[in-house]
């Protein structure tokens, strides 16, 4: 099975995404391969607009039927947009993993940051 | 120790199926998703590899009266083609594992049994078996038949009818819990009116030699033990290991709610122990919860009472496909057992508001 693995965007190796926005901010979510080894998203908790996230740090829990997943922070800063509709469709970060089960942005403290990620194919090596 | 497979792993494997391991066994949890196969059963049919499950055989002169001092039940009460929901206790009146009895045709003249322990129990259960048999000197032939069969449930409302068109007997006229040899492709199975889902439809026990050509026979939506799990918890069903377990949870069948499982007027191994247990009453009973705030109740999380006291332990939740809430099964004291009792379950460290419900959480056949 292959997994839709966009390069635009670079990867943790606990399989979130992290992608630099028009805007200057990080947009958060995660990866095709990490939304079909949970399976069927049922629960998603996020922090709060405006708390502050430290890279590598857990930003909040994501619950699939079977299973249960702290989800990690790819840069520190300030938590400046969350995705309410998670809420309310969890399943969204099934159907759309990259585009619409996005899960948070970040106002990076420090850009430099994005550069400990791994790319679309580091990422897509650790995952084959 | 290596993992157990059952006889259509590589089936499963080329079918896409996830694995995991269970009891020892390398099963197949998911093969599309634990939502789409939950629904194929609550709405349609599916089916489930549940050669896990252990078979043992008990046939001879004295094999009933085997039966009945290692179950709980009433053995007595079978005739052939039935069978009946059981426990297996120890002197303490616990339960070491739960089983389904199943009077088979007499053999050789005698009353013969097969009944179902759980996953990885089965030679420890045998074992069990053969040192009451000597204990007692009873005269029976025990068979741990695990490995020769491959057993697969078919669950949901439309699966009497596929059923019925596989088998070259009609079986729509069986009842619940009873079961009839029924041949399939010139296989003989033995083919139950029993099920683990809430749902009607039947289980098979199949010879494993010819368990790929059965199950292609019975062409429906494959299911896992992820859908089987979600399931059984709405339809208040208990997992062995999970509900109850002698090491780490030890209960009784009273506190369990599976009482009817006893009878006291049979003579077996924990009766005396339980006839005082029944005589005392319950502390504790195991109850149906949903939970009111967001959140999902998992296998070991606290429950507490309004003023945040620990006063029991969650066995199983998850979130219910079918009624999407967060439901779960814990054991509380019986002062927090009354259905619409408010409570508390703990999610990492938040409490979150449940109210006690009557189980099935469905509506079940």
């Amino acid at each position: 099975m292959s997994f839709d693995i966009p390069d635009d965007r670079q990867y943790l190796e606990s399989h979130e995404w992290a992608l630099e926005t028009d805007d200057d901010t990080v947009r958060v979510g995660i990866s095709d391969f990490a939304q079909d080894e949970l399976g069927d998203v049922v629960f998603v908790e996020l922090p709060d607009e405006g708390d502050d996230l430290q890279q590598d740090t857990e930003f909040g829990v994501i619950e699939s039927i079977k299973a249960v997943s702290d989800l990690y922070a790819p840069v520190s800063g300030e938590v400046v947009a969350i995705n309410d509709d998670l809420f309310n469709a969890p399943e969204l970060v099934n159907d759309d993993p990259f585009g619409d089960g996005w899960m948070l942005e970040i106002d990076p403290a420090d850009a430099d940051e994005l550069e400990n990620l791994l790319s679309a194919a580091d990422y897509e090596a650790q995952v084959a | 120790m290596p993992l157990q497979t059952p006889p259509l792993r590589g089936i499963h494997d080329e079918r896409g199926a996830k694995f995991t391991e269970f009891g020892g066994w390398d099963m197949p949890v998911e093969f599309d998703s634990i939502q789409t196969e939950h629904e194929a059963v609550r709405e349609d049919v599916g089916i489930f590899d549940v050669s896990h499950m252990g078979q043992i055989h008990v046939t001879g002169p004295d094999a009933t009266t085997l039966m009945q001092r290692l179950t709980s039940n009433d053995v007595t009460r079978l005739n052939v083609g039935d069978s009946q929901y059981a426990t297996i206790t120890d002197e303490d009146g616990l339960i070491i594992d739960d089983t389904v009895v199943y009077r088979l045709p007499n053999e050789g003249g005698e009353a013969t049994y097969l009944f179902v322990p759980n996953a990885g129990t089965d030679e420890a259960t045998h074992e069990r078996w053969i040192s009451y048999r000597n204990e007692f000197d009873l005269e029976a032939t025990v068979d741990n038949q695990t490995d020769e069969y491959a057993m697969f449930a078919v669950q949901g409302p439309n699966a009497p009818e596929l059923v019925d068109d596989v088998t070259e007997e009609s079986v729509t006229d069986v009842d619940r819990f009873t079961a009839t040899m029924a041949t399939v492709d010139g296989v003989e199975c033995w083919t139950a009116r029993t099920g683990y889902t809430g749902e009607d439809g039947f289980e098979l026990i199949v010879p494993a030699s010819e368990a790929e050509d059965i199950w292609a026979q019975l062409d429906c939506q494959p299911c896992g033990l992820g859908s089987r799990d979600t399931l059984r918890i709405e339809a208040g069903l208990l997992l062995a290991g999970q509900d109850f377990d002698l090491e780490s949870n030890p209960r009784t069948p009273y506190e369990a709610g599976i009482g009817f499982t006893v009878a006291l007027d049979t003579e077996f191994v924990g009766r005396d122990a339980l006839e005082a247990a029944r005589e005392d009453g319950l502390n504790e009973e195991l109850v149906g919860f949903q939970l009111i705030d967001r959140g999902i109740p998992r296998h070991g999380y606290d429950i507490t009472n309004m003023d945040s006291r620990v006063i029991g332990t969650v066995t199983s939740g998850t979130m219910s496909p079918t009624l999407d809430q967060p439901i779960g099964l814990g054991y509380v004291p019986s002062e927090y057992a009354e259905p619409g009792t408010t409570l508390q379950v703990v999610v990492r460290g938040q409490s979150k508001k449940a109210r006690v419900e009557t189980t099935p959480f469905i509506d079940t056949v």
